[in-house]
């Protein structure tokens, strides 16, 4: 492979990088549902496509079948999983009420980011020469704004997404530094996430059926001193 | 064999339940199921005792990856014994309501498949394959948690998925870490035992970072504090079988992940991975201690005390000796047996009063003797009062504590051990044989309540080696314990 092709193909990857970085930052800012979901499903395209990168930059086959595994399992099945499970309307659904508003949650995530940075370089200095790119500070930097989207959304749906990006975001540094993962592994976790969603899907009925709304900031009433609720013996 | 087997038989009792007999059935296979896997376990775990280890017959796919040693057989006793007497308490507990078979069903195919996931995370060997069963733990257990379907209880299932699938997040990471450091150390099986033979080679700050995700992703399963704020919701709304089981044997399951770590870590001495489990471990058991004296729900209750054992079995392990090693593993046994049990006690309470407050309970034991005794029992016993389970345990947890000279950190475990005792004990005795308030008539109280036959069984039967292994541990299981205690000490 001439080292023109392997530049290529490092400024492609660092694009995605770059891309799948910005998907995240979607995620955070985004009020609607819809628009969550289809950040998630870009910004799984896009490991797939630094996947296929890789995979092409160091001889990997195995990347390859990361790569397929994540380009079946979250564009398509993850928004059937989502539609067969939670209610129709979840999805038109805008954020009325919010935690914190988007500027001063964009300048968290911008915080979030930098400091990935700062956490990826251990990593990289424990790690060989190769595994220099963007993938690895990326990678933590998705976990993080993952784990952001989580705290300061409210309702059920981008909470689930947020979930979901956070494993991509690990997955985004585990193919760059855990290339030779067992295909079983890949595929086992693929599964979990298709059962993550499957289960949040149901939980998001019950909880549309019980209060009316999908906005799950709003279930916060268990904490110290608040009154245990009796339990009829003949009432269920 | 036996491996496959007991895995395949709670999936068989999942689909059989499906089934729509009668409305024993789903109970009946549900209990036949657990004392087959209870009778598997105790072979499995007399082979694991003496030393060897138990792999699958059939290699194929993910089976390869099953090696059962000391530890993880311990771990399968436990999990197969308060499956076995969950799953008996389930058949009065869940006929008092009664639901509609649907909903009956239901359960049973839920618990069931609970039982499968927390069986095969001890009999993986392959890191990563344990953190997908891992996951599959929280999700089979959520529509548990909220099944009683009020708006509580879906909060309570909501936060508990939500947290523990963030600290699985983060957990994955780390064993993408630890998968990167074995590379780069050469190679070879990612297994449990191949980490610990490669961790001399591996970088140690690769380590360093992997221990520390590892540690607060599946600690916030686990229930280590700061990270604990999902458990006393998750096991107080739950069904009381399956707190039960969430606290005996999810927490403890959990913690058996994080414990897997520690021998790899004595291969890498800056990760002061010991001093990281002796902070987490103390600010567990204090913050719950503390926290356990102004709760006003008993279940509540029981599941602060849950935080505060967690926290007693790491600081054992911070503990660093081989003795305190050896305590840790008492003390995983004590407190699995001893906490399912003050759950069928609670929730044999809740069956003869109807509410979970402390404060709306007088004088349970005029009410309902079985239940006022058992509650009384279980208090006694998971506070560490002597001669029972946990007694033992912390002794001997305390004793090799001092004797490595850890002067500050046994003092404070027991500081806290003391103030939870003292918590637990104000709560149950007002509770058991406080006189009737101004606002209850003694009319209600007097009026005896009877429990159904299998929830008197199952306190009976969890009630037993709770008080055996406090005065006489019998001569396999303390091989296993050893054995156990070894694998840590590798």
């Amino acid at each position: 492979m001439s080292s023109a092709t392997q530049q290529l193909l490092d400024n492609l990857n660092a694009l995605c990088a770059g891309l799948f970085l910005l998907t995240a930052f979607g995620m955070v800012a985004t009020r609607q549902a819809r628009g969550v979901l289809n950040l998630f499903i870009a910004q799984s395209l896009l490991l797939a496509a630094s996947a296929c990168l890789l995979g092409l930059r160091y001889h990997s086959e195995h990347l390859y079948s990361v790569a397929i595994v994540n380009v079946i399992s979250k564009p398509f099945i993850v928004p059937w999983l989502l539609r067969k499970t939670s209610p129709a309307e979840v999805y038109t659904r805008r954020e009325i009420d919010q935690a914190l508003n988007i500027p001063t949650a964009l300048l968290i995530a911008l915080a979030l980011t930098i400091l990935s940075y700062f956490l990826a370089l251990p990593l990289l200095n424990a790690v060989g020469p190769e595994f220099r790119g963007p993938n690895v500070p990326i990678g933590i930097a998705g976990l993080l704004l993952g784990a952001f989207t989580i705290t300061v959304r409210r309702e059920a749906v981008p909470l689930l997404i947020g979930l979901l990006a956070m494993e991509n975001g690990a997955f985004l540094t585990g193919i760059a530094i855990s290339r030779d993962l067992p295909l079983l592994v890949e595929l086992a976790i693929a599964t979990d996430g298709l059962v993550i969603v499957f289960i949040m899907g149901v939980l998001t009925r019950a909880v549309q059926k019980q209060i009316g709304t999908t906005a799950v900031g709003e279930l916060a009433s268990l904490k110290e001193g608040a009154a245990a609720p009796t339990r009829q013996e003949a009432a269920k | 064999m036996s491996v496959i087997l007991l895995l395949l038989l709670p999936l068989i009792a999942t689909g059989l339940v499906c089934i729509p007999f009668n409305k024993y059935w789903a109970p009946g296979v549900t209990v036949v199921s657990s004392v087959a896997i209870l009778g598997l376990a105790a072979r499995i775990a007399l082979v694991a005792s003496a030393g060897n280890s138990v792999t699958a017959a059939l290699k194929l796919g993910a089976l390869k990856w099953i090696a059962v040693d000391g530890l993880s057989a311990l771990i399968l006793l436990l999990m197969a014994f308060v499956g076995t007497t969950a799953a008996i308490f389930s058949v009065g507990y869940m006929a008092h309501d009664s639901l509609p078979p649907s909903r009956l069903r239901l359960y049973y195919a839920n618990y069931n498949l609970f039982i499968f996931s927390m069986l095969a995370v001890p009999v993986m060997a392959e890191p990563t394959l344990v953190w997908i069963v891992v996951e599959l733990t929280t999700l089979c257990s959520a529509l548990l948690v909220s099944f009683e379907n009020t708006r509580e209880a879906l909060e309570a299932a909501w936060k508990y998925v939500v947290l523990s699938l963030m600290g699985a997040g983060m957990a994955l990471f780390g064993f993408l870490i630890l998968f990167a450091a074995m590379q780069a150390a050469g190679g070879g099986t990612y297994t449990w035992d191949g980490l610990v033979r490669a961790a001399p080679r591996m970088p140690p700050a690769l380590l360093q970072m992997a221990f520390l995700l590892i540690l607060i992703g599946l600690g916030t399963k686990a229930g280590l504090v700061p990270m604990h704020t999902w458990l006393p919701d998750a096991h107080s709304q739950a069904p009381s079988p399956v707190c039960a089981l969430l606290s005996g044997v999810e927490t403890t399951v959990i913690l058996y992940v994080i414990l897997r770590l520690f021998p790899i870590m004595k291969g890498a001495p800056s990760t002061h991975a010991e001093t990281w489990a002796l902070v987490f471990g103390l600010v567990s058991v204090g913050v719950a201690a503390f926290l356990l004296l102004q709760v006003t729900d008993y279940k509540r209750m029981f599941a602060y005390s849950t935080v505060e054992h967690m926290g007693i079995i790491l600081t054992a392990i911070g503990l660093g000796a081989s003795a305190a090693n050896f305590g840790a593993m008492q003390q995983i046994v004590a407190h699995s047996i001893t906490k399912s049990f003050c759950f069928f006690a609670a929730g044999a309470a809740l069956l003869a009063v109807g509410t979970r407050e402390i404060a709306a309970v007088r004088g349970l034991i005029r009410r309902s003797p079985a239940a006022g005794a058992a509650l009384v029992l279980g208090a006694l016993g998971i506070t560490g009062a002597p001669p029972l389970a946990i007694f033992l345990s912390e002794f001997s947890i305390l004793k090799a504590g001092l004797t490595q000279r850890h002067y500050l950190a046994t003092g404070l475990l027991a500081l806290f051990i003391i103030i939870a005792f003292f918590g637990v004990m104000l709560h149950i005795n007002r509770m058991v044989f406080g006189a009737a308030g101004q606002g209850e008539s003694e009319a209600a109280s007097v009026a005896k309540f009877h429990l159904p036959f299998s929830c008197n069984l199952a306190l009976i039967l969890a009630a037993v080696p709770v008080v055996l292994l406090g005065v006489y541990i019998p001569k396999p299981l303390n091989d296993l314990l050893a054995q156990a205690a070894a694998a840590l000490t590798k």
